[in-house]
């Protein structure tokens, strides 16, 4: 590792050269790091309508080379323990996300990635698997190990295959969805045991760079905490001829200013994490700040951001126009007056606006009724674009002990019964598969589509229950995926030039983005015996059901006639005397 | 039961009934009451306990400071409601808006089926106003509500001053692992109902709201509030709720816990226990307790915002800040705190409210019957009907008496079985009379039924569909005519069917009234069963009154004093006598004319419950129990 100095000292000189030569260094392959490895390092935070703050960090590193081969055995700046896996079971993209929390779309606006509670795993394996079902198997155990989560118990009553929502988001031939598979299990609960693992596949861990204000006592000390892993292929460079592969780990946070501000929605970065930035990973081409300043209803100046940023950058993300002020932590200019960067935001007027602008999309979903027999499963889906209609794909699955009426279902908009332009549906099979149901739905515009299905509770075999019965029975979340309109037009812009959180969802054309939703999970009660007690109970009924049931039964249905006492012989008064004794022939 | 299949031990067993029948219907009568009024004392009512580990053993250290800011929220709401009239929509969304919380509202409206004259309203129309906390890294599948009714006049803008400082406090802290409903609802139960359904996407009853709200995943328990003092001096927590459901013990004890904890004085039914449990008033003052209780619970009726909840099987109790002339008053803070301590412990909880008792009845707070101990009560009175249901089928003895039921009713379906019985019965002149006697058929059976349960549905039906034409034709506002129409029908009812049974060839032999009661008898036994099984209150207070004159009714002897006794065992009556009995027990006892008043709000109010909320004792009486006792009636009536 003599080239880690060297390689510093040259950064650092690029980087007093300018920022186009620092660009053109993160362009190529980095100088002296194995073949074609580069990584770049993003914090991008963003006050959220309703007064949070949200920070999402990215970390990009980028591989000249192909796994697949599993030709290689030198692994520099991407984790062995990920390259070899992928090489190992045949992955051509994989997606992990663990979450705590729930990302509130209608009052944080569009995540900006979305990622349902608790751990979501999602691959595409490559054609040339011979059994996608084992190595998803494997691949889910692997996992489990790496990232110390519950993934092992991802198994056949939590997969599906999904039609049309997950389609691959690198480079891909074929997108024959025998070769996807995807699981939730809501119940997971994340917290520091799995944020460890992940810090650690990071280049610079959690030493240098941006990963130092990952401090778990912060993290988890939010309203809302997502971790996710994205494998994928991407095209080497314009000519896409030879492939590279891409590794990001996200993270987002995000705190709540109401509680720790008392009141007041400012923020800086110590007050958030408890810490500074004092310099950018050594082994990052890119690393840098973006904070989100731009302007709501049209006022300027309302906010105030310290120190000076390096740069502002002008960018459409989600189809609004937004400007971010960039600090760029391989600039040397940056640390020249104090030896760290607390970037802190302050609102000049306070916001005590009610109206929050809700996005474009979003949902909600809830089980109605009541009783332990029937339910009914409900989706609600909102368009509030003033006068553009567009498509949304619905996907739900529900676990196998929730019986749908398919007939039940109903799509219905504005009053009147909106038509799914497809549907797919595959039954569930009792302990082995769940429901999927997968819907084409078009959204009017100014709209909110009610999707409506009922369902029977299934009376589990009492070894079924879970330790916490009475808890309840986790539905994992309903996932939408729409290309929504944009109300500015976009510009297509080249990957590498664009920030990191612009660029994971690949836009169709400039006038709709990519936007994949997740709903609340449901917790639904099914019928539970009472546990404490099944030996009375089963004591108790067999005893009514044999003593009361049995003789009334019995007496109702008989007659009973006297005989004669007959004056026979001896062996027959004998016989007569063994028949009173014996109960059995009396009743 | 091989005794029973064993002819001789049958015969025996039988002789034994039918020969002791009386004393025994008496005796077992009296244990019935007996064991009731045993209740209240301490080896049949253990103490409560708490037997939710969650909450049980964890200890939670109450901080809530804001009991001044709640009364200062207090007179500002207060005032706002003052200038708006009704519930101040605008300033409560911005209120708790500033609070941190996720705001709703849900205007409803409903017309109610007759103008209810007791609250003044008929074409309700008002808006529930909610904020959600949400609660960090948690996926808003289970909630807690603190529900506040916004009544009319003064009352209760103290309670949603507290909710309001509560809610500000709950905000700042980091622990809640449920998202926490505060909602202040307006008419106080059609309110509740109205967003219970909205909540729940269903409709029940002919409420009508509109919008989309925001919801909190599963709710595990509730409480509503109701505080109308800037101090107190002791809590009343009301646990019965719409047809007599209760919420689990574990949330009762709760309360408890924390009243003693924080050293407030808490009472149910509005009684103080005593610390003396073996001294003879101490006795009479659970007994009071337990009574009130089961008044409260027969009648079907929720006693606070709580009792809608458990509709949907989430507990709920009722707390009400009571402040009268003692001497120890308790300020807002040390309210807050209880509060907190009990949402603090209702957050940690893991599972739904499931290990303690669903079924139960309160001597006191602090000791419970459990529904093992309080069903032999009624198991005793039940007891009765099948004694003389054995009675009237059992012994084969000589005379009028010996007719036997349960042979009768083989003898329907076997016509063998009466001769087979003749054989060894030795009692062959009887037996031959019995035969001789024309058979009535399982027919003349039927109009009777019929023609009582007619009446009972017209009693059910008419009373709200005839208000336009009562009121057409008599000087009576609707409300009165609704509830003149429902007493004439139930008086009328009794002269329905006393020729139903004569059209029919047997129908005037003695067997003919036999087989009748035997058939009402049953159906007596059945529906009070079901009923106790439901609502024992109701259950058990029906059994007590109908079952003596029940037994008693036949067509021969002192017909005039089984006439008394059997319209004193109406339905209707008891309800009068137990209204008496309530207010009795309350201490402010009523004179005749206005428990009769009383008696008239009661049957209004009967009418509204059902329509409003799904109350059942309504219909049940009018189409279960009232045809039953017409068949009494008609026994009675027999020629």
């Amino acid at each position: 590792m003599a080239a880690g100095p060297l390689l510093l000292l040259l950064l650092l000189l690029l980087g007093a050269a300018g920022p186009g030569a620092a660009a053109a260094a993160a362009a190529g392959p980095g100088p002296g790091l194995g073949p074609g490895a580069a990584l770049r390092e993003e914090l991008l935070l963003r006050p959220l309508p309703a007064g949070d703050v949200a920070a999402a960090f990215q970390f990009r590193t980028r591989w000249d080379a192909d796994l697949r081969r599993g030709a290689v055995s030198h692994y520099r700046l991407f984790p062995k323990a990920l390259g070899q896996l992928v090489a190992a079971q045949g992955v051509r993209e994989l997606h992990l996300a663990l979450t705590q929390g729930f990302w509130r779309t209608r009052s944080w606006g569009q995540p900006p990635l979305g990622a349902p509670a608790g751990a979501e795993l999602w691959v595409w394996f490559q054609d040339t698997v011979p059994d996608v079902d084992k190595a998803w198997k494997e691949l889910s155990n692997i996992l489990s190990g790496i990232f110390c989560a519950s993934l092992n118990f991802i198994d056949s009553t939590n997969t599906v295959t999904p039609t049309a929502s997950f389609k691959p988001l690198g480079l891909a031939n074929g997108t024959d969805h025998r070769l996807l598979r995807y699981a939730v299990l809501p119940r997971e609960v994340v917290c520091t045991e799995n944020l460890t693992p992940w810090k650690k596949l990071l280049p610079c861990g959690s030493k240098a760079g941006l990963a130092v204000l990952l401090k778990a006592e912060r993290l988890f000390h939010s309203s809302y905490h997502s971790q996710a892993v994205h494998i994928r292929p991407i095209c080497r460079d314009a000519s896409c001829l030879a492939v590279s592969w891409e590794l990001r780990q996200t993270l987002t946070v995000v705190f709540d200013s109401f509680t720790s501000g008392q009141g007041k929605k400012d923020w800086s970065l110590f007050k958030m994490f408890s810490r500074t930035l004092t310099d950018a990973c050594p082994l990052a081409s890119e690393s840098k700040v973006y904070v989100d300043i731009s302007p709501k209803n049209e006022e300027k100046e309302f906010l105030e951001v310290t120190p000076t940023p390096t740069s502002v950058h002008e960018a459409v993300v989600q189809g609004d126009k937004r400007t971010y002020a960039v600090y760029d932590l391989l600039s040397p200019s940056l640390f020249n007056s104090s030896r760290s960067l607390n970037v802190q935001l302050k609102w000049k007027r306070p916001q005590d606006s009610q109206e929050l602008s809700t996005p474009v999309l979003h949902a909600q979903r809830y089980v109605s009724g009541y009783g332990l027999q029937t339910g009914e499963i409900s989706t609600l889906v909102h368009n509030t674009h003033p006068y553009r209609a567009f498509p949304v794909v619905l996907l739900e699955t529900v676990p196998w002990y929730l019986r749908l009426y398919v007939h039940t279902l109903t799509v219905i908009t504005k009053g009147k019964e909106n038509k799914p332009s497809y549907i797919h549906y595959q039954p569930a099979q009792d302990r082995k598969r769940p429901h999927l149901l997968e819907m084409l739905i078009q959204l009017p515009a100014n709209s909110v589509t009610k999707i409506t299905i009922q369902f029977e509770r299934a009376l589990l075999k009492w070894t079924e229950y879970t330790p916490d019965p009475n808890h309840g029975f986790y539905v994992s979340p309903s996932v939408l995926s729409a290309l929504v309109p944009s109300v500015v037009a976009m510009k297509d812009v080249d990957v590498e030039e664009s920030p990191l959180f612009a660029s994971l969802f690949p836009s169709s054309d400039g006038s709709s983005y990519f936007v994949r939703l997740y709903t609340e999970p449901l917790l639904v009660n099914l019928p539970t015996p009472d546990f404490s007690m099944p030996y009375n109970v089963i004591c108790l009924t067999c005893t009514v059901v044999a003593v009361c049931y049995g003789s009334f039964y019995n007496l109702l249905t008989r007659t009973f006639h006297v005989e004669e006492p007959s004056r026979g012989g001896l062996a027959k008064r004998l016989a007569n005397i063994i028949r009173r004794a014996d109960p059995v022939r009396r009743c | 039961m091989g005794l029973l299949s064993d002819p001789h031990c049958r015969r025996a067993l039988s002789r034994l009934v039918v020969r002791l029948n009386t004393p025994l219907c008496v005796l077992s009568y009296v244990a019935g009451l007996g064991w009731f009024l045993a209740m209240a004392l301490p080896p049949l009512a253990p103490r409560t306990y708490m037997s939710e580990n969650a909450m049980g053993s964890t200890m939670v250290e109450e901080q809530f400071p804001h009991g001044e800011r709640a009364l200062a929220y207090a007179r500002d709401f207060a005032a706002q409601k003052k200038k708006a009239g009704g519930i101040p929509v605008a300033w409560l969304e911005k209120t708790m808006w500033g609070l941190g919380l996720e705001v709703y509202k849900q205007p409803f409206a409903r017309t109610l089926p007759f103008p209810d004259e007791s609250r003044e309203r008929y074409m309700v129309k008002g808006t529930n106003v909610y904020g959600i906390l949400r609660a960090p890294r948690a996926a808003s599948t289970e909630s807690l509500v603190l529900s506040v009714p916004c009544s009319e006049g003064t009352q209760n803008s103290q309670a949603v001053g507290l909710m309001l400082a509560l809610a500000a406090y709950f905000r700042g802290q980091i622990y809640w692992a449920k998202d926490i409903i505060f909602l202040v609802n307006e008419h106080d139960l059609l309110g509740m109902e109205a967003w219970l359904e909205a909540y729940h996407d269903v409709n029940v009853t002919e409420m009508q709201s509109s919008g989309t709200l925001g919801r909190a995943g599963a709710i595990q328990a509730a409480v509503a509030l109701e505080l109308s003092s800037d101090v107190v001096t002791s809590f009343d927590v009301a646990v019965e709720g719409l047809n007599g459901q209760l919420p689990n013990l574990d949330l009762v004890n709760l309360f408890h816990a924390f009243c003693q904890k924080n050293g407030l004085l808490c009472t149910i039914q509005g009684k103080l226990q005593r610390s003396d449990w073996d001294t003879l008033p101490a006795y009479a003052h659970s007994l009071q307790t337990l009574l009130l209780m089961v008044l409260k619970q027969g009648s079907g009726r929720p006693q606070g915002d709580h009792g809608l909840f458990l509709r949907y099987h989430i507990e709920a109790i009722t707390v009400r800040g009571i402040n009268s002339f003692r001497q120890y008053k308790y300020d807002m803070t040390t309210v807050g705190k209880t509060l907190e301590g009990m949402f603090r412990k209702l957050n940690n909880l893991l599972e739904r409210l499931h290990q303690s008792y669903f079924f139960y009845l309160l001597p006191s707070l602090s000791r419970f019957v459990s529904i093992g101990v309080y069903m032999p009560a009624f198991g005793f009175l039940i007891l009765v009907l099948v004694l003389k249901i054995s009675l009237l089928g059992g012994g084969p003895r000589p005379g009028p008496r010996g007719l036997h039921a349960l042979d009768l009713w083989m003898q329907l379906n076997k016509c063998e079985a009466a001769s087979a019985e003749r054989l060894w019965d030795g009692d062959q002149g009887a037996a031959h009379a019995v035969a001789e006697e024309p058979r009535p058929g399982l027919l003349a059976l039927v109009p009777p039924l019929l023609v009582c349960h007619a009446a009972g549905l017209a009693l059910y039906l008419l009373p709200v569909l005839g208000q336009r034409v009562a009121t057409q034709h008599f000087p009576v506002s609707e409300a009165e005519a609704v509830v003149l129409t429902l007493i004439a029908i139930y008086v009328a009812g009794m002269a329905l069917p006393h020729s139903a049974h004569r059209a029919l060839p047997g129908g005037g032999s003695d067997r003919g009234w036999m087989t009748l009661k035997l058939l009402a008898l049953l159906y007596l036994a059945a529906q009070l069963s079901c009923a106790a099984l439901l609502n024992f209150s109701l259950g058990f207070l029906l059994a007590a009154t109908m079952v003596p004159a029940a037994a008693a009714v036949r067509p021969t002897g002192p017909r005039l004093v089984l006439a008394a006794l059997l319209v004193l065992s109406t339905p209707a009556v008891t309800l009068l006598l137990g209204i008496f009995l309530h207010r009795e027990l309350e201490e402010r006892p009523a004179g005749l004319a206005e428990g009769w008043q009383l008696f008239l709000q009661a049957l209004a109010e009967g009418l509204l419950q059902h329509h409003l909320y799904g109350a059942l004792p309504f219909p049940f009486l009018a189409l279960l129990t009232y045809p039953c006792w017409l068949l009494l009636w008609n026994v009675l009536c027999w020629k």
